[in-house]
């Protein structure tokens, strides 16, 4: 029974064991602090579907040997012209949100091959200038939403009559056309987000499924061994870049779901940071700076919504003071400190 | 032959200053569009200069020991900050206040710093990426000690200071007591302008203690280090604990840049003034001419002009040529986090190239 535990806590890894003892103990704790447990796992789940896809999108680059796409903001980029261009095209339901769709990744594929072909020419280097990249590509944007000539009312600001507005709401366009599709209830307190859930699930068997084929697997090459890919005869260039389409896409996808749920479209300085949440989501999942699997992503994506979820109320009955955002702060950055100093260690 | 040769030179010379060129053009274009007067952009730069030089100058030193540009320099920022709390706290005011806050912050800066090296140690050839997120880490708990500690475990006693649930920093802190009071120790007025002197004297005595340390055993050793840590391994220099503390050393002057920066701006936004200090410092040092591995004073001037020209007339031009002063401002945060994606990128293209050059240099003559 001891050997089995420690072999357990050797393959999940100390920091996700203690992680999601954290987690269990504020679940345990919740109900006597007045909080409801069939709320916060509610929350916690529509969270987990919310962010799934956008945490799935750092595979690829991880699997390719690109490491954590820093840049997500700028698949993020095109999910948000998908959204404002559907909405400005006033197609409602569920084909509003297909419209936005389709907007956004073919955008996507534009500019991750643009962003691939980047990343191609600073091996190594990679981290840094996907996290500029992305923060610059952001501040582009705002001055693109600015200018941009949109015009649907519900979407420009009301004095001047020209710009987006910082917040747009998708409510009457495609606002939960994924969630509440089979969604069902249990109790008052309980929601449960079937076609969002079916919707990432989708997602992960086609990557799963990606990674079943030639290109996944050359590309599994690239990322454990480019020399030895290179003798292969497997162009290590393009499956680099392939990687990186592929992020960018389902980055793309991944805000459409994101917004779809939350309700609002944040344009301007909001995508900023997005990617920050969802590193730290698939590093707290098991993954590493060049591996990761599926079962990271989920396993991660939950442990780390489930304490943001949990924190600010369990935390502050407890404590009578709003820490959450502070916990946030440290947990996710400390994650991802955590597995940058990693690799070297295991190499010595 | 020769012809081609200068043809190559002025090409490198060219792509090698291709980012302080371009600004130099971009502001030719941007000023007399913004229509401010020279007079007014002179006192402008001769004020920023002195603000911010002593930020950008604390980068040289991890560069010199070839680890990259040290974002970790909001770690100093932080401690500068912890001691200009304190101090105002305790109503100390004037040279005396300033010189006390130096002393409370120079330990935690020191201690922080040591961390810094620590991490970075285990984190060889992604100094930057660590760096940057070290930096936010250490932002939580900063924010930590601040938001929840101060007022709670550290004792601090004018209201003023305290947020109104009864522990916790205000958002904003008012330095009046220590506004100016480097700046303006040594009055000297040119016609209209008014020059802190003082602060140009710390600065050129900060400018000859990095050309003497330069010369130093400890600089270059780490000169060594930063071409080849392997090589300097093999030659006994100890080359985890000289990047340490080239790391030490640049967290405290980054605080000792950050104390300097916020006596002149008189105010101190609480929660959000270091994050800056990191980025503009970076983006200046960058626009000057400098790359990841190769610095100078002149690239720290040169940048600081450069950028917080470009930085003061930006929304101006913005307002003038578009009719919105916002776009201006967008465009200005959209320059500077640019610049360090370019640079960076440049840099990182320049460096593989050579790896491939040399790798082409063994195989001989015959391709």
């Amino acid at each position: 029974m001891n050997d089995k535990l420690r072999s357990f806590i050797e393959a999940a890894g100390w920091p996700r064991v203690i992680i999601g003892l954290f987690l269990l103990s504020l679940f345990v704790a919740a109900p006597f602090v007045g909080v409801r447990v069939d709320t916060s796992l509610s929350d916690t789940l529509v969270r987990v579907g919310m962010n799934g896809v956008m945490v799935l999108a750092l595979v690829p680059m991880v699997q390719s040997g690109c490491g954590l796409n820093f840049g997500l903001p700028l698949g993020i980029i095109a999910g948000l012209v998908g959204a404002v261009t559907s909405i400005e095209m006033d197609v409602r339901g569920l084909p509003g949100f297909l419209v936005a769709m389709a907007i956004a990744i073919a955008l996507a594929v534009v500019l991750g091959y643009a962003y691939g072909l980047l990343l191609n020419r600073v091996k190594g280097d990679e981290m840094m200038i996907a996290t500029y990249v992305g923060f610059s590509s952001v501040a582009l944007m705002c001055m693109a939403w600015l200018l941009l000539p949109y015009k649907s009312p519900n979407m420009i600001w009301g004095y001047g009559g020209s710009g987006l507005r910082t917040t747009i709401s998708v409510q009457g366009y495609w606002l939960k056309v994924l969630s509440d599709f089979m969604s069902f209830n249990v109790g008052p307190y309980f929601y449960f987000p079937t076609g969002m859930f079916l919707f990432f699930a989708l997602m992960c068997f086609l990557m799963w499924a990606f990674f079943k084929t030639k290109t996944g697997t050359a590309m599994t090459a690239v990322g454990s061994n480019p020399e030895f890919a290179r003798a292969c005869g497997i162009d290590v260039d393009r499956m680099r870049i392939v990687s990186v389409v592929l992020s960018t896409v389902f980055g793309a996808i991944g805000i459409l779901v994101y917004q779809q749920s939350f309700g609002f479209i944040q344009l301007y300085m909001g995508p900023f940071y997005m990617a920050f949440p969802a590193v730290a989501a698939i590093l707290l999942g098991g993954a590493s700076v060049n591996k990761a699997s599926l079962l990271n992503v989920i396993v991660g994506t939950f442990l780390f919504q489930g304490i943001l979820t949990m924190t600010p109320s369990v935390i502050n009955s407890i404590m009578q003071t709003d820490m959450s955002e502070v916990i946030r702060i440290i947990v996710s950055n400390g994650m991802i400190l955590y597995a940058l100093t990693r690799k070297v260690q295991v190499k010595r | 032959m020769k012809d081609a040769n200068v043809k190559e030179k002025i090409q490198r010379l060219l792509i090698s200053n291709a980012v302080p060129i371009i600004f130099v053009l971009l502001s030719a274009v941007a000023i007399p569009l913004s229509g401010f007067t020279p007079q007014y952009l002179i006192q402008e730069m001769m004020t920023r200069v002195a603000r911010n030089s002593f930020l950008v100058l604390s980068l040289l030193i991890p560069i010199l020991a070839g680890m990259g540009l040290n974002f970790g320099m909001v770690l100093g920022a932080m401690a500068g900050q912890i001691g200009l709390i304190l101090i105002s706290d305790w109503s100390v005011s004037g040279l005396p206040g300033m010189l006390l806050a130096a002393l409370i912050a120079t330990p935690i800066a020191v201690f922080l710093g040591w961390i810094c090296g620590t991490v970075l140690n285990r984190a060889k050839g992604r100094e930057m990426v660590t760096s940057y997120i070290l930096g936010f880490f250490i932002n939580g708990l900063y924010q930590l000690a601040v938001l929840y500690g101060m007022g709670k475990l550290i004792p601090i006693r004018k209201a003023e200071l305290v947020l109104s649930r009864g522990y916790g920093i205000r958002n904003a802190i008012n330095l009046q007591g220590i506004r100016h009071c480097l700046d303006d120790l040594i009055p000297l007025k040119i016609g209209d302008m008014s020059v802190p002197l003082a602060t140009y004297l710390v600065i050129a005595a900060f400018c000859l203690f990095i050309l003497w340390f330069q010369r130093t055993k400890l600089g270059q050793d780490m000169r060594a280090i930063g071409q080849d840590m392997a090589v300097a391994d093999s030659a006994g220099i100890p080359v985890e604990r000289t990047r340490i503390i080239a790391i030490i050393i640049s967290t405290v002057l980054a605080c000792y840049g950050q104390i300097i920066f916020l006596q002149n701006i008189g105010t101190m936004n609480t929660y959000n003034s270091h994050d800056q200090a990191g980025m503009f410092a970076i983006a200046a040092l960058l626009i000057g001419g400098a790359t990841v591995a190769r610095a100078t004073i002149g690239n720290v001037f040169l940048g600081v002009v450069l950028f917080h020209l470009m930085f003061v007339v930006s929304p101006m031009a913005g307002k003038q040529l578009i009719g919105q002063a916002q776009l201006g401002e967008y465009f200005r945060v959209f320059v500077s986090y640019g610049i360090i994606a370019i640079s960076l990128a440049l840099h990182a293209w320049k460096r593989q190239k050579d790896r491939e050059r040399a790798r082409r240099s063994l195989r001989g003559q015959a391709a």
